[in-house]
């Protein structure tokens, strides 16, 4: 009962049920109006024939008397056309026509009228339907011309069924076409419904079924889906976060909590002023983490999309590389710019130089090496309808298949573990890179490594 | 100088005005935004240090109110919200200057007596003088000891900022803010590097050095006292 009721509240059944009225209004409509071409013209066709007949047999009586009107009557009669015609005496006796007697109905005055008669016929005598009209002439004489309406009854009749049946058969199958469209819907519906449930109870691994039709509940299930997706690797990179960050934080803090505690032990003032030394310098380390976790996140989150702004990319770049140059140089290395004029990007200063700064900065600390001397090459060039920013190195680069894994909050390759930083740097270039709806790309630059922010360019020819 | 505290948290007020004090400072504290309001229409501050999540009426609302009362007072906005849109919120609010908590107290005094130098009307000045170094602001020329020292533009706007804030504690942040707009912490030496560039350009092969290095704070530039 209640599935029969949910299947009723259904926007399928309801638009079936919509389209079979208008369907049933329309079969109604055109049966009607074959009903009443064929049925009411036709009838509308015989009484005006009776009526031609009845008046041109008038005038033959007033013309040429009783004896002329009954040789036209019976010459009429021979030749049966289906015509009934009857000529009484005042005494109702029949002087001529092929009806036997006068009905009753037609015994006083003029009119048309109605009645059944006898047909001989070769199976026998039927009873038919027969439409006359009536009239009565001078000196008791009554004439009466009728046709036999009975085949005509029946067409209408049986048109009359075929109306009753046709809205009958499209109103059963309207409903039935309309409940299985309505239940198939139904059950897409609800096994979507059914799966978000699940995935709300906290499966993430659930995705919508799809049948596989390409139609619009397929649409919306594959981009659930996506929708899933998406949200799942944030979790699972959630997970990771929450992990990481217990690791990297709770470690300086357990070290700051270790030294304090220490400290307190000792007598000495020197050691104090020591202890606090060194644990300021870890909580402002421990601040940078933290502050570099927010930006991240915040920029993840696309809260700074609001401070975009029409920028030149190649500025930026010489900016960068005019304010490392001198720390560059300091390390033995050297620092080149590359930049095409006129690239119009759609950024933030701010977060564009803060991953740019980062880049140059995991390349100073980690593409020195003893065998050749630093080279950092800043760049900003035209790829096609994107801009390119890169900042390249001829250090070790990162080795093969890591270069997703690098990008991963707090991750830290063997080789860098050794060095300042919290494993964040990258991760935060790439938030930036989507934030501004590009990408970040990791290449091998043989050796060494290129690391290209690819912005979507806003067009500076056009 | 005088300077008014609008700072909800007990603790972390202390140590401000503890600190204020100790380098010679007045310093008066108001525990909500009303209070903090009310204390600085008397207008007898030379600063205001407004944190920027206050009980009742918050920081910007003071700030904005006081604007409107026609109060121009310079304001340092102290938040624990530091990001470049927070901040542009901030100084369209009224403030002169914003600091992200946590903070070194070095870096807020800095700030505070940049903050009240940069309020004081000073007659449009062409040249820059600290010691016998020279700087021209028209020919964009710079001298120490009659001659010319060459520098970069870069350098240049350096030199000029500190000369501008000469005998004051200027951080590295300060610097990297005012001389190259960047409003994040780079997290490398970069400024080191490039005070050493001009200082070798200023300094070398002169007796007394004229930029200092404040350990914990930052760099000043000023003329040997002894």
């Amino acid at each position: 009962m209640r599935t029969s009721l949910k299947l009723i509240k259904t926007s399928t059944f309801r638009l079936a049920a919509l389209y079979l009225a208008v369907f049933a209004l329309s079969v109604g409509l055109i049966l009607a109006y074959v009903y009443w071409n064929t049925v009411v013209l036709l009838e509308r066709q015989s009484d005006e024939t009776i009526r031609a007949e009845i008046s041109s047999l008038g005038e033959q009586y007033t013309q040429g008397g009783v004896g002329q009107l009954v040789d036209t009557i019976k010459s009429r009669s021979e030749h049966a056309s289906g015509n009934i015609y009857l000529l009484t005496n005042y005494f109702g006796r029949r002087i001529a026509g092929n009806l036997d007697a006068m009905p009753v109905k037609a015994v006083k005055g003029r009119g048309w009228i109605e009645f059944p008669y006898a047909v001989e016929t070769a199976d026998g005598v039927e009873r038919h339907q027969a439409r006359a009209f009536h009239t009565p002439l001078d000196l008791g004489f009554t004439l009466l011309v009728g046709r036999d309406v009975q085949e005509r009854r029946e067409f209408a009749e049986l048109i009359g069924r075929t109306l009753f049946w046709a809205l009958g058969i499209a109103v059963v199958f309207g409903l039935g076409g309309g409940i299985l469209m309505s239940r198939n819907f139904l059950r897409r519906v609800d096994s979507i419904s059914q799966t978000s449930r699940t995935i709300m109870a906290g499966d993430l691994s659930g995705r919508m079924p799809v049948s596989g039709t390409g139609d619009e509940l397929d649409r919306l299930a594959g981009n659930l889906n996506e929708m899933l997706d998406q949200i799942e690797r944030l979790m699972v990179g959630m997970k990771e976060i929450s992990s990481n960050v217990a690791h990297d934080l709770k470690t300086p803090l357990t070290r700051l909590r270790a030294r304090v505690e220490d400290a307190l032990r000792q007598k000495d003032d020197a050691v104090h002023k020591a202890a606090l030394e060194e644990t300021l310098e870890e909580a402002d380390q421990l601040l940078r983490t933290f502050n570099a976790l927010l930006s991240i996140a915040r920029t993840e989150a696309g809260q700074a999309r609001e401070g975009l702004t029409d920028m030149e990319a190649g500025g930026l770049v010489e900016e960068i590389a005019e304010l490392f140059e001198p720390l560059v140089e300091e390390e033995g290395g050297t620092l080149t710019v590359r930049a095409e004029p006129g690239l119009a990007i759609r950024g933030d200063r701010q977060l564009l130089a803060q991953a740019l700064t980062n880049l140059v900065d995991n390349a100073l600390k980690y593409a020195a090496t003893d065998e050749r001397a630093l080279r950092i090459e800043l760049s900003a060039q035209r790829r096609g309808d994107t801009v390119v920013v890169a900042v390249a190195d001829n250090g070790p680069g990162v080795p093969e298949g890591e270069s997703e894994r690098v990008v991963e909050r707090f991750v830290r390759l063997d080789r860098g573990r050794s060095k300042p930083g919290n494993g964040l740097g990258l991760s935060l270039v790439s938030a930036v890179t989507s934030l501004h709806g590009g990408t970040l790309e990791l290449k091998d630059n043989e050796p060494g490594l290129r690391a290209e922010l690819v912005l979507p360019s806003i067009g500076a020819d056009g | 100088m005088r300077i008014l505290v609008i700072e909800d948290d007990g603790q972390a007020a202390a140590y401000l005005l503890k600190g204020l004090r100790e380098s010679g400072h007045v310093a008066d504290h108001a525990c909500d935004g009303e209070e903090g309001l009310e204390a600085a229409r008397g207008k007898v501050h030379d600063v205001l240090v407004v944190d920027r999540m206050l009980p009742g009426m918050d920081g910007l609302t003071v700030i904005e109110t006081l604007r409107r009362e026609g109060v121009a007072t310079p304001v340092l906005i102290l938040s624990a919200l530091g990001d470049v849109d927070d901040r542009v919120t901030g100084l369209r609010a009224g403030g002169d200057d914003y600091l992200a908590k946590p903070y070194a107290f070095s870096e807020l005094l800095a700030r505070i007596e940049g903050l009240v130098r940069r309020a004081r009307p000073e007659a449009a000045r062409t040249t820059l003088k600290v010691g016998d170094l020279e700087m021209d602001l028209l020919a964009r020329t710079v001298s120490r000891g009659g001659e010319e020292i060459l520098l970069q533009p870069r350098e240049f706007k350096l030199l000029e900022y500190l000369l501008k804030n000469a005998g004051r504690v200027v951080t590295r942040t300060m610097l990297l803010e005012n001389v190259w707009d960047y409003h994040f912490d780079p997290q490398t030496n970069v400024i080191d590097v490039h005070i050493s560039r001009l200082r070798s350009k200023i300094d070398k092969g002169f007796s007394n050095a004229l930029l200092h290095t404040i350990r914990g704070a930052g760099y000043m530039i000023r003329a040997d006292k002894s």
